[in-house]
């Protein structure tokens, strides 16, 4: 079948032209309908040819002074020097660091807390329990950013805040957590967590839904307790799911969420709260260095592609799952 | 299932292993649900008392004040509407142009298909960055443009590949070969059966559209600039989160003007909250369901 589509309409020529039937109406006939599939596609890719690839034509900005009024890659050649200048820039490894501390904290809590959550909602077994456990954990996911930081604001507020006051029985208390270096990071992850973790739980889920019951039965009659079942068979049948989507996290290692971010800074956290992502909104769409802050984004861009690779390979290597 | 049943409660053990699961269970389930909770009870009770703590379960000293501030607030109305024109419109485009070449992707015996899911699937890991996307929206001239929500989003590859695993999966090849040998063509087979044996995932897939238009906040933040333009998020930053006054008060974080004070800004802000996710939080238990085959398909392949 694949082999005959590829050939040109030439065949479907010949074909035409008195050759012996078989695979010659056929090609013609396949090709006839390939035109079809191509009008359904060409919005698709006329969109993502504009909007995902026409920045990246945009790119070469990084390698250029950009000029006003020759446009965006009228500029002249100045090749590394806005790299250079980042890497020497005072604010490199704060912005590196700050980034590097959310990303990281968010991927490996934002990774083990849904598997968690998965194996322990497996263990429910009324069926409208689970549902409604399910249903619980996965409204947060809904909810935007903006009213997630805005309810952070209003929790966390000193003094008068639900979560504040809740603290203050153990006796943490005056602390402002929206507020201060030290919890700007807690809050961010938590808030990560709660909100995302039982959404991200269902692909476990599925995961666990799948294993076959036998192997519980054979468990049983060699006397293992729920605890090793748990060990020896749902957490293997979820190590697949977990390596793709570890390779995926990896791709985003330097993702700090610009909004939630963004949303969250005031002049208090910035020394922790400042990334990549809200610098170059700040340098770039704030103050027009459009040649600086493309050239900080395609590093940012760059890393995180690379991270997503190395760990396609590694993990290609080790389990044979692999993106690719 | 049976399995498990039967697995439940053998041993001492197992009866405190089941036990400390439900007690984890409850308390996630709490933890979850309990911030929603308070925010709806905080925005129907007296600000003084929410301040005071002495609101945890029931609302007390029952007012509609900051309803009333809300009602009478002209960005909020003008922010709902606008996200309601982008959430429309944008989700319709999304659907014409993924639902069609999700089906093209998923025809096997379609020559070109490896190479297009390449092209796609790579923009989900590499992008031109924000300063050219912003540039090229400039000369497009969809900075400050409604349109902007619309077309720049109108593809997500991620529901693209959904829909792809779904009609590679769960069309069956058959009825493909029984519509070809009846003489249908793509467009016949897509409209005349594909469509209607998708309709569950593609109820997922406009879910999944709807809510990432209903929460859009960084398009407005970056590329519009006239205030009337700007959807509900937007709004919702400046009450919830700048701490813009509304008309009738000081509300700043520090605002020590005239009109109410602090407590009632709160209040203005949980009923915000409550009016801005209302529409989800309805819709949501009746969709679950759906918003979770999504994943599931999804997860069929890669």
């Amino acid at each position: 079948m694949a082999l005959t589509l590829d050939k040109p309409p030439k065949t479907a020529k010949v074909s035409k032209n008195g050759k012996p039937t078989g695979a010659g109406p056929r090609v013609k006939r396949h090709f006839s309908r390939q035109w079809q599939l191509w009008v359904m596609l060409i919005p698709a890719i006329g969109f993502t040819a504009l909007f995902a690839y026409g920045p990246m034509y945009g790119i070469q900005l990084a390698f250029r002074e950009f000029d006003f009024t020759k446009g965006l890659t009228g500029g002249e050649w100045v090749g590394l020097k806005y790299f250079v200048k980042f890497f020497e820039s005072p604010q490199f490894w704060t912005l590196m660091r700050n980034t590097a501390t959310i990303s990281l904290t968010t991927l490996v809590f934002g990774f083990v807390a849904p598997i968690f959550l998965a194996i322990l909602v497996n263990q429910v077994i009324s069926r409208r329990r689970k549902r409604f456990t399910q249903t619980a954990t996965y409204l947060p996911h809904f909810i935007s950013i903006v009213v997630i930081v805005g309810m952070l604001q209003v929790f966390l507020s000193p003094s008068t805040g639900l979560i504040t006051r809740f603290l203050g029985f153990f006796g943490i208390e005056g602390v402002n957590f929206l507020g201060s270096t030290s919890t700007f990071v807690p809050v961010y992850v938590i808030s990560e967590v709660w909100q995302h973790c039982g959404w991200n739980s269902i692909i476990y889920l599925a995961a666990l839904a799948g294993v076959n019951t036998q192997l519980y039965e054979a468990a049983r009659i060699d006397g293992a307790n729920r605890f090793q079942v748990i060990r020896h068979i749902d957490f293997p049948a979820l190590v697949p799911t977990m390596v793709v989507l570890l390779i995926l996290n990896m791709g985003g290692v330097l993702n700090a969420g610009f909004e939630k971010i963004f949303l969250m800074q005031n002049t208090l956290n910035l020394p922790v709260s400042e990334v990549i992502s809200t610098y170059v909104y700040k340098i770039g769409i704030i103050g027009s260095q459009f040649s600086y802050s493309t050239a900080i984004g395609l590093f940012n861009t760059a890393i995180n592609f690379a991270f997503l690779v190395i760990t396609n390979q590694i993990a290609k290597r080790v389990s044979n799952t692999s993106l690719w | 299932m049976s399995t498990l049943t039967r697995l439940r409660s053998r041993t001492p053990g197992d009866i405190a292993f089941t036990v400390l699961v439900s007690v984890s269970l409850v308390v996630i389930v709490f933890v979850t649900l309990y911030p929603i909770y308070f925010v709806m009870i905080a925005s129907v009770s007296a600000p003084a008392l929410v301040q005071a703590g002495d609101v945890s379960f029931i609302p007390k000293g029952i007012n509609w004040f900051g309803y009333e501030q809300i009602l009478n607030d002209s960005r909020i109305w003008n922010g709902y509407k606008n996200t309601l024109i982008y959430t429309v419109l944008g989700t319709a485009v999304n659907m014409l142009v993924t639902i069609p070449a999700a089906y093209a992707l998923s025809r096997r015996d379609f020559a070109a298909r490896r190479p297009l899911m390449l092209f796609f699937a790579f923009t989900m890991f590499f992008n031109g960055g924000l300063i050219p996307t912003y540039m090229l929206y400039k000369e497009i001239g969809l900075l400050n443009n409604m349109w902007v929500f619309i077309l720049p989003s109108a593809l997500n590859v991620y529901n693209l590949i959904i829909a792809r695993a779904f009609y590679e999966h769960s069309l069956p090849e058959e009825l493909y070969e029984a519509a070809t040998l009846d003489g249908a063509n793509h467009f016949q087979f897509f409209f005349k059966m594909a469509i209607p044996l998708s309709k569950a995932i593609l109820s997922v897939i406009m879910l999944y559209y709807i809510v990432q238009h209903w929460n859009d906040f960084f398009t407005g933040l970056i590329f519009i600039r006239d205030y009337d333009k700007q959807p509900l998020q937007i709004v919702l930053r400046d009450i919830l989160i700048s701490n813009t006054a509304f008309a009738g008060g000081a509300g700043g974080a520090g605002g020590t003007g005239g009109g109410y004070g602090q407590q009632f800004a709160d209040q203005i802000k949980y009923g915000v909250i409550v009016v801005s996710t209302l529409p989800v939080i309805i819709l949501y238990p009746f969709l679950q369901k759906y918003f979770e085959k999504g994943v599931m398909i999804g997860s069929v392949k890669g």
